[in-house]
């Protein structure tokens, strides 16, 4: 080592010669910590294969001694509103994202591009509205939905959500960063500010739309809370609603089914992951730093 | 520059009232862009916390015909019981084991992953995993995973020849339980905030702390990583903090805030008061509370994000 | 459409407390090619768009063809602007840059929706006309390869290009241009200077330009108003405003190596000169020349009019077919600033770099203390120096 003539050069040269002992290290233990990350679906996936009797014999088996083939995946469509679920869920979460995108990118717009009096009102107010989460309005809600006879509906699933002061944020900041010459450019060319809005500007703020929508849609597919207030019939169940219902009254009997179907509510949202994953990890943390 | 509308300032500074100019947007654009936002905010945020706030103050119960203002009573009473003292407890307790468990999870990941010449994003993969996956599903897989007799997790302790453990029938266990499965839930997310923060580090540092004759790993880790992760280390902890105190999904669908109420948290404990046995006033009183804790948590957020804008 | 005059009428903006533009008056006649110079920050983009309506002014007025246009918006002004960052929609194709003035005019609102659109009838020929008006403004700037392109995958003169076709396009009374050249190399601006004095000619519109870049200004244009500090101080032919500044900040603007001014005490103790100068340098003035007036000899000529300095080489720079000396009075100390043809250079010879530069009376330019000209009469016009030497 001292008689390499670069210091720079040394390292790289000495870990041509040896084994990159610290790499493999660092392999062995990320490799270790994987396998328990990946446990739970591994879980998952092996149970909803696996027959009841093997299931309650005291002893492990990596995989399945007796393949059920898809039995609990048909069980679990046909014999409980695993589909109805997932209908249900795509509605409630694009019907959320639309009137999200429909609200917030007007309000973002003014907030980032004009003046008027109460501006700097109005962004305290989504500032501050921010930090409050869906459990405080949540009483007040149920009983002028319950008032106005919507609840069990789902107008009540979605309704608290139809704004998202987050999406104004977000936009704004977008839209602040648009050239003002490129919209002054489009008033000369004649276009209305309502034109100038929807066909030169939000192009301009594909990405981070793309990313709030990935980060809504993830939001309300996975939500419980809310839905478990307002929803009480079966045929309006959100997935997470519906599988805590269905894993009460199944009560433990029967896990291949209840595996069967956790699997199948899972996987669009991680098949969307898989497939995009740096769009989808931009959208997920999002709240994070940038 | 921003587009100028029709600036009140200046109509008041005229003293006649000139013609608008062709240039001065109306003013009326900027309002009729922001009015469905403006009153979305009012009938879902404002007025149902003000609604809140006048609520803690009755004793109203969902379904009654009549109520009365009995003054800050609700909170009275909160301060006298115990379930409520013990939610609030037991979230504090799941926050204090949830946080430090997966802002350190997540660092450790960040910094192996990004440290890596091969494979840094198929395990960055993996380890986001969890994060995408929904949260109620995956609570009734650890449910069966963590089961005291026919749990996988137990099976495997027995074939090692361990006692099994029973997390979620023991009450000193659940709400450990509780929390792994939410560290295993966000130490992916972390894990990006922190790979993001790493990526943003300048590698002449490092080139530097080598010159400098900080040539172990180690050494690196704790002059150079560390001290410029810290602001986005506060912010991790902060964010990591919000989202622990918001359990809810676990609770609901694993334990129900047992046994004998080892898991019962704030808001589970608000959704029954509320929800289940409908004491609106007492229920509002309990939500006024998580609120305060909230916003004194979104006020570090800020002061936080600010420093480290600083920075 | 016919090309309009612009009459501009004590234009002031106010931004708060600061004052941008004051009393900005200017009278652009049809078909002209106005230069608006002036260094940056003074006010030039503010007073554009005003005049496009972009900006509401302060208070001054707008005419176009004598019609105030205050009331209208920008839409309705018949005036196109090629701005400095050029403004292209990024996610439109070249093609579709250039056709949106025209689409907005022609087409109906429903028409205008983008896919379904395009299904309603009776708008194939509308489109048609567009499609070929687009391809004709293309070929007359030379982007008729290109219209398929995203702006991102242009060079700056392309984007520059596209900008021009988009207004050309419209065929507007006025067309005005914010630094269109600013952004471009040094070869490329030269030639596109070149392409738009041309374009001007063919089109026969009223174009303002705006640049901050003298030589631009001198080149380009049959006028050049010259604003300092949010006001226009002199509008006048290039070669006017070369010779006859009428402010001292104008002169020291135009021309390049700046203008040299001197007190008038110190040109009073210069040798040689008239009693007439040495009666008017009796004021306080500024006193400058061009450095094209210094005429140099190696040896004290004895001609009566002339001032006479003897002076000392301080550095001389070689332009190609011209040379700049900085000499220093040897007297006083002043500096002064020559420029002669590189082969009267080289037959000069100056012992131990002293010379004797001479200077003309007539040749003086006087400023007063409030930098306004002041006429000195008297002195007979002496050289009429042609425009060789700007820039
Ligand atoms: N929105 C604004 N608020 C305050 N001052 C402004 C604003 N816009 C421009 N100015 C000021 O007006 C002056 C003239 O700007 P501008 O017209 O862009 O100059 P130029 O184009 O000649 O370089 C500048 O000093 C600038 O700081
Ligand atoms: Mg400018």
């Amino acid at each position: 080592m001292a008689a390499a003539p670069n210091h720079r050069a040394s390292p790289r040269r000495a870990s041509r010669r040896r084994l990159p002992w610290g790499q493999i290290g660092t392999h062995l233990v990320l490799l270790l910590l994987a396998v328990l990350f990946l446990f739970p679906f591994y879980v998952m996936l092996v149970t909803s294969f696996r027959s009841p009797s093997e299931l309650f014999t005291p002893e492990f088996h990596l995989l399945p001694q007796e393949f059920t083939g898809l039995k609990y995946y048909i069980e679990s469509i046909t014999t409980s509103p695993v589909l109805t679920f997932m209908k249900n869920g795509v509605i409630i979460a694009l019907g959320i994202l639309v009137m999200q995108i429909l609200t917030a990118i007007p309000c973002a717009y003014a907030l980032a591009k004009f003046e008027f009096r109460g501006r700097n009102l109005l962004l305290a107010l989504v500032i501050f509205a921010l930090t409050v989460p869906i459990q405080v309005p949540a009483l007040p809600l149920y009983l002028g939905l319950n008032a106005l006879g919507l609840l069990d509906s789902y107008f009540a699933a979605m309704v608290p959500f139809f704004l998202s002061v987050f999406a104004i944020f977000l936009f704004r900041q977008s839209f602040k960063s648009y050239p003002d010459e490129i919209i002054q450019a489009a008033r000369l060319d004649g276009l209305s500010e309502w034109a100038i809005l929807w066909r030169i500007v939000v192009p301009g703020s594909i990405p981070a739309i793309a990313a709030f929508a990935v980060f809504s849609i993830t939001t309300h597919w996975n939500d419980l809370y809310w839905p478990l207030i307002v929803i009480r019939s079966n045929e309006l169940m959100t997935p997470p609603l519906g599988l805590a219902t269905f894993a009460d009254v199944e009560s433990g009997e029967n896990y291949g089914a209840l595996m069967a179907t956790a699997t199948i509510l899972t996987a669009p949202l991680m098949l969307v992951f898989m497939l995009a994953q740096r769009q989808f990890v931009r959208g997920v943390t999002m709240t994070g730093v940038k | 520059m921003s587009v100028e509308t029709t600036g009140a300032p200046r109509a008041f500074a005229l003293p006649l009232r000139r013609k608008r100019l062709g240039a001065e947007l109306p003013g009326w654009i900027a309002y009729a862009l922001a009015a469905p936002s403006m009153i979305l905010l009012c009938l879902l945020m404002l007025l149902p916390i003000a609604v809140m706030l006048v609520m803690s103050l009755t004793n109203y119960r969902f379904g009654d015909l009549s109520y009365a203002f009995i003054g800050v009573e609700n909170y009275l009473d909160l301060a006298d019981d115990r379930t409520f003292w013990r939610a609030l407890s037991n979230t504090f307790v799941y926050v204090a084991i949830v946080v430090p468990g997966s802002v350190a999870l997540g660092l450790a990941l960040a910094v192996m992953t990004t440290g890596l010449r091969r494979g840094r994003k198929i395990y960055q993969m993996i380890f986001f995993l969890p994060v995408t996956a929904t949260v109620v599903a995956m609570a009734t897989v650890w449910k069966y995973l963590l089961h005291g007799t026919i749990g996988p997790f137990n099976l495997v302790l027995q074939s090692l020849g361990l006692p099994a453990i029973d997390f979620f029938s023991d009450p000193d266990l659940a709400l450990t339980g509780l929390a792994i499965i939410n560290i295993w839930s966000l130490a992916g997310f972390n894990m990006v905030l922190f790979a993001a923060g790493l990526t943003a580090i300048p590698s002449e540092l490092y080139d530097a702390a080598e010159v400098d004759g900080l040539s172990e790993p180690l050494d690196r880790f704790f002059s150079v990583t560390l001290p410029l992760l810290g602001p986005t280390t506060l912010f991790v902890i902060v964010t990591s903090t919000i989202t622990a105190f918001k359990v809810f999904d676990t609770v609901a669908v694993i334990t129900r805030g047992g046994p004998r109420g080892s898991t019962d948290v704030l808001l589970y404990t608000t959704y029954l008061e509320g929800f289940s046995y409908f004491r609106m006033g007492s229920a509002a009183a309990m939500t006024v509370v998580f609120l305060a804790i909230i916003m004194v948590f979104a006020l570090l957020q800020t002061w936080v994000l600010d420093k480290k804008v600083h920075y | 459409m016919m090309s309009a005059g612009v009459e501009l009428d004590r234009i002031e903006k106010t931004y708060g407390a600061t004052t941008t533009l004051r009393a900005a008056t200017l009278d652009v006649k049809p078909g002209e090619f106005m230069t608006l110079v002036g260094p940056s920050g003074c006010g030039k983009s503010t007073l554009l768009r005003i005049i496009a309506g972009l900006l509401p002014q302060t208070s001054g007025e707008v005419h176009i063809d004598g019609a105030s246009i205050d009331h209208l918006p920008p839409r309705e002004r018949d005036i196109a602007m090629v701005f400095q960052s050029y403004a292209l929609y990024p996610h439109m194709s070249v093609a579709e840059n250039v056709a949106t003035p025209l689409k907005v005019r022609r087409l109906s609102r429903m028409a205008r929706l983008p896919a379904l659109g395009r299904l309603l009838p009776g708008q194939a020929r509308t489109r048609r006309e567009i499609t070929d008006e687009v391809r004709r403004v293309a070929d007359l700037v030379e982007i008729g390869p290109l219209l398929e392109r995203k702006p991102a995958a242009l060079s700056g003169g392309q984007r520059q290009r596209v900008a021009l076709a988009r207004a050309i396009i419209r065929d507007p009374r006025v067309f005005l241009m914010d630094e269109p050249l600013s952004n471009l190399d040094a070869r490329l601006r030269v030639t596109m200077r070149a392409e738009i004095t041309a374009l001007h000619r063919r089109l026969g519109a009223t174009f303002i330009y705006v640049t901050h870049d003298q030589t631009e200004a001198m080149t380009m244009s049959s006028r050049v108003a010259v604003m300092m500090d949010g006001t226009i101080i002199q509008c006048s032919t290039p070669q006017g405003l070369y010779e006859a500044p009428e402010d001292l900040r104008v002169a020291r603007f135009i021309g390049s190596p700046e203008i040299n001014v001197v007190a008038s005490d110190t040109v009073a103790g210069w040798e040689g000169g008239n009693t007439r100068l040495g009666q008017l340098l009796q004021r306080p003035l500024h006193i400058a020349f061009r450095p094209e007036a210094v005429r140099l000899s190696a040896e004290s000529a004895a001609q009566t009019d002339m001032l006479h300095l003897s002076c000392h080489i301080e550095r001389t720079e070689r332009l190609g077919h011209d040379v700049l000396l900085f000499l220093r009075v040897l007297a006083d100390g002043a500096g002064v600033t020559a420029r002669i043809p590189a082969a009267d250079f080289a037959r000069l010879d100056a012992p131990g770099g002293v010379l004797t530069a001479s200077l003309h009376p007539a040749d003086l330019l006087a400023f007063g203390p409030d930098g306004k000209r002041v006429a000195l009469p008297g002195l007979a016009a002496a050289t009429n120096r042609g425009l060789s030497h700007v820039g």
